[in-house]
């Protein structure tokens, strides 16, 4: 099937506000008689049950974490983009369109991007409003700094912790809405399942992770804004909790998966100290404002200190390869890059899976203070992990799974195949592309919360009767008693595997066959694996305790099972897509100096994938893109 | 490095609670030492016996979501770390240790070392906030606001909620983290305008989720993986006298 994106035609610039005067409104007296469900409380999820409760509808909202303030938006440290051009050095809401396109590799809609980088002036004034405390000058104006894959300065900050700062700002938004009474929200729950009535999303199934009690809510419409999938590589800096559970229920009940095989692997992460790792930490892309990355040019040198090895015997690989943006090359590149000196066996530290990134130039530069100043809590953090100091010595770092730029299928109104089913943030597939840009994914969550979705779910409310279908409805019962069967089948298993040990499995094979260099062999190894540790979950599985109580094996093993199911789909789009391109690179399909080399003719399109069934063939689903306003090209930093 | 753990162990809210004693024979100086308690719940798991529940997310410091008592420390006592940053380095082999949850009548024990930490929701719900709608709000340069004021914001803003400034008061109070929101947002102009119904609204908030008064023990600040200063919370008075008085 050929899928229509829904995207507004005509002039780009205009393409919006023609959109937004043309979509239906509900009337004020009656939005309080609609419900929306809103799961997950990060970014998006938050700025949107927000700003839709105090447009006045009723909103619950979920997560399953304490507290709405705790999503792992919160941990997102660098920035986030405007097309504010406050510096004066030439941006405008057409360069930020233009990068956000190249950027993702010419893989996104244009008129997503489009929206996104016009609504981005927006998010700074209203997060101002908030009182977020953005970096500011001794004048008192914003401050900005530079990003990769970008010439310009267009970064908001505040100091190492944006996202924190943000988060907290929608959560403030959040908390003073459900003081007024508009949003109700629901913490320790987890999202088991979607319901969905004669093809029409009406509600969801939630676990109560404190009682274990399998809970129903109806709603006249679903948002989902439940964050990316990365920990399906086991080791990510996602938070413990991400998973992409709330997202594979929506698909298993006819929600198309799209391009799932662009994942991006994160540069600037601390390597892997050892095999019972649990997690792995990013340190911010803006240290690479200052910070230079670079690996010994002979191999006899890689054991060295870093301090004995004479300059003229460093190479500093992103300056050399790509000139004209040195050290600031977008996050696909930089991490195939650091993979390369690494296979080379130039890499350093344990394992040889690390590479320098040096601030002495920097330091002697514009001093330590000053360096401080920026970056402290980055080297505090880094110093707390690794006991080493790095204004004395440079950092090792490596790429880890970060973010995924796939996600559900959505069409320009944020809504996904299923009726009354929309889907926010990372969650969804739409504006980046292939590979997603440095400080565009808190753009990205907070444009789709303040600015899209309490625009665009008006035009779908409007077309439908409020509360039609509540949750004495069958399909509910239904659903309910599907979550609890699965739940007691994970529970009398009892074989002899942990959900965390099965897990790492899992992990291992992506991030071998999976991860930042993929072939047609690997693809096809992996696919060949993934149906086995899925039968031996299913078998050898052990979940100690019970459903009634606070059980955390329980809930990791749920979210695995999920992840088994899902990461036969990435790996299957992965295999299909015969070409490289941002975050999904295939070794056959790379130019003579290594670089990824898409194949427009072919593959201009999102793929979007309908699951039939665990190990049966899901069904592709293409939506073609058009570029009117970019002009396809060779994507170049050098 | 082989440890010796003593862990509180409690089923509920409603169960009595009792300190139970476990092993970590192979421990690594690198692991964090969640993952330490995840290598005692595997070993746990495989045996079939009951894992140690603890809240946990991020494992990078900032959500907040991790809250242990460790040899009656909040956090372990290392100076501005939170339990997931805290790692096993700062222990030596054959160590005993002593973990337990945040003990406070506002966090009632929903299993193990995990609480439920609602009254903390309270108190932002009353006035944590600006209360600026969505849209419709001035250009964010049209109000320059100086370097000193957006950096005391600042440090008053990297408060995480995790409540180990209440785990580790006498009075199990909140007023560090109380203030923090205060004061944040009571020197930005655009907090500036409900400053005083906002430190009303919180205090009593706070009052109401059975936390106590603060008697300036600074315990918590001491115990704050964000370094919050108790300055804030002569800020917090000042604001509330204001608003007395006025």
């Amino acid at each position: 099937m050929i899928l229509d994106g829904k995207c507004p035609t005509g002039p780009i610039e205009t393409s919006w506000d023609r959109h937004r005067f043309e979509t239906k409104l509900v009337n004020p007296a009656n939005k309080r008689k609609f419900k929306i469900l809103c799961v997950g409380t990060g970014l998006a999820g938050g700025a949107a049950a927000a700003s839709l409760g105090e447009l006045g509808y009723q909103v619950e909202a979920f997560c399953y974490q304490d507290s709405a303030r705790r999503a792992h938006s919160i941990a997102a440290q660098g920035g986030i983009n405007a097309a504010k051009n406050y510096p004066n050095d030439g941006d405008s809401i057409y360069r930020l369109f233009y990068d956000t396109i190249k950027g993702g590799d010419f893989r996104a809609r244009e008129a997503d991007v489009w929206r996104l980088a016009q609504v981005s002036n927006n998010i700074i004034d209203q997060c101002v409003a908030q009182g977020v405390p953005f970096a500011r000058d001794y004048a008192g104006y914003l401050d900005n700094r530079s990003f990769g894959g970008a010439q310009v300065s267009r970064t908001f900050y505040a100091r190492g912790q944006t996202g924190q700062q943000l988060l907290l700002g929608a959560y403030s938004a959040l908390s003073r809405q459900v003081k007024a009474g508009t949003v109700k929200l629901y913490e320790r729950r987890e999202m088991l399942d979607l319901v969905v009535v004669d093809g029409v999303a009406r509600g969801i199934t939630c676990r109560n992770m404190v009682t274990g009690e399998i809970e129903s809510y109806w709603g006249d419409a679903v948002i989902l804004a439940t964050g990316g999938y990365v920990n399906v590589f086991y080791l990510s800096t996602n938070a413990m909790g991400c998973s992409v559970t709330a997202a594979w229920k929506a698909a298993k009940k006819g929600a198309y998966m799209a391009n799932p095989c662009y994942t991006q692997i994160h540069p600037t992460c601390i390597p892997q100290h050892g095999e019972h790792q649990s997690k792995l930490t990013l340190m911010s892309e803006s240290l690479r404002n200052d910070g230079r990355c670079w690996v010994p040019k002979k191999v006899d040198d890689c054991e060295k200190a870093p301090g004995d090895i004479p300059e003229e015997d460093r190479d500093y690989y992103l300056e050399r390869k790509y000139p004209s943006f040195g050290n600031l090359a977008p996050r696909d590149i930089a991490s195939r890059a650091a993979k390369e000196q690494c296979d080379d066996n130039r890499g350093v530290g344990p394992g040889k899976r690390g590479v320098y990134l040096d601030y002495q130039s920097a330091i002697e530069r514009v001093g330590e203070d000053t360096i401080r100043e920026r970056y402290g809590n980055l080297f505090e953090m880094y110093e707390k992990i690794t006991a080493e100091n790095a204004y004395q010595q440079p950092m090792r770092i490596y790429p880890a799974p970060h973010y995924s730029m796939g996600g559900l299928w959505v069409d320009y109104n944020c809504m996904s195949n299923v009726p009354g089913l929309f889907v926010l943030g990372e969650a969804n597939f739409s504006v980046h592309g292939a590979n997603r840009l440095g400080a565009s994914a808190l753009m990205q969550g907070l444009a789709d919360g303040y600015f899209v979705i309490p625009y665009t779910i008006a035009g779908y409310l409007a077309t439908v009767k409020p509360g039609e279908i509540k949750d004495d409805h069958a399909e509910f019962k239904k659903s309910a008693e599907d979550v609890k069967a699965q739940i007691d089948q994970l529970l009398s298993i009892d074989g002899n595997k942990t959900p965390s040990e099965l897990h790492r499995e899992l992990g291992k094979v992506m991030w071998e066959d999976v991860g930042m260099a993929r072939s047609k062999e690997s693809l096809e190894h992996a696919l060949q694996r993934i149906p086995e540790i899925r039968d031996d979950f299913w078998n050898n599985l052990k979940v100690v305790g019970s459903n009634e109580e606070y059980n955390q094996e329980l809930e990791n093993a749920g979210r695995l099972a999920d992840f088994l199911e899902f990461a036969e789909v990435l790996a299957k789009d992965a295999l299909h897509r015969e070409e490289s391109c941002g975050g999904h690179f295939r070794t056959e399909h790379q130019t003579e100096d290594g670089e990824a080399m898409r194949n427009d003719e072919d593959y201009c399109y999102v793929a979007a994938w309908e699951f039939k069934g665990a190990g049966v063939e899901p069904e592709l689903h293409k939506e073609p893109l058009k570029f009117e306003n970019v002009k396809l090209a060779v994507r170049s930093y050098k | 490095m082989k440890l010796k753990l003593h862990v509180w162990r409690q089923n509920g809210p409603n169960d009595k609670g009792r300190l139970e004693t476990y092993e970590a024979p192979d421990v690594s100086p690198d692991q964090s030492f969640l993952e330490m308690l995840d290598d005692v719940n595997q070993a746990l798991a495989k045996e079939g016996r009951d894992i140690i529940a603890f809240d946990h997310d991020c494992r990078e410091g900032i959500c907040g979501m991790c809250s242990q008592v460790i040899n009656g420390k909040a956090h372990g006592g290392q100076e501005r770390t939170t339990v997931c940053q805290l790692h096993m380095r700062e222990f030596n082999d054959g160590d005993e240790i002593y973990i337990e949850p945040w003990k406070a009548k506002a966090f009632p024990i929903i299993k193990d070392l995990a609480v439920d930490r609602t009254g903390l929701e309270k108190i932002i719900q009353a006035g944590g906030y600006t209360s600026c709608h969505t849209g419709g709000v001035a250009d964010g340069n049209a109000l320059p606001i100086g370097k000193e004021a957006a950096d005391y914001a600042m440090d008053a803003a990297e408060c995480i909620g995790c409540g180990a400034c209440v785990a580790s008061c006498p009075n199990s109070s909140a007023m560090l983290f109380t203030s923090a929101k205060v004061a944040q947002l009571a020197v930005l102009p655009q907090g500036k305008v409900e400053a005083h119904r906002r430190v009303m609204a919180m205090t009593e908030a706070a009052k109401e989720s059975d936390f106590g008064n603060c008697t300036n023990h600074y315990e918590c600040q001491a115990a704050c993986p964000k370094g919050i200063d108790v300055k804030f919370i002569a800020k917090l008075n000042r604001e509330y006298l204001k608003a007395l008085i006025k």
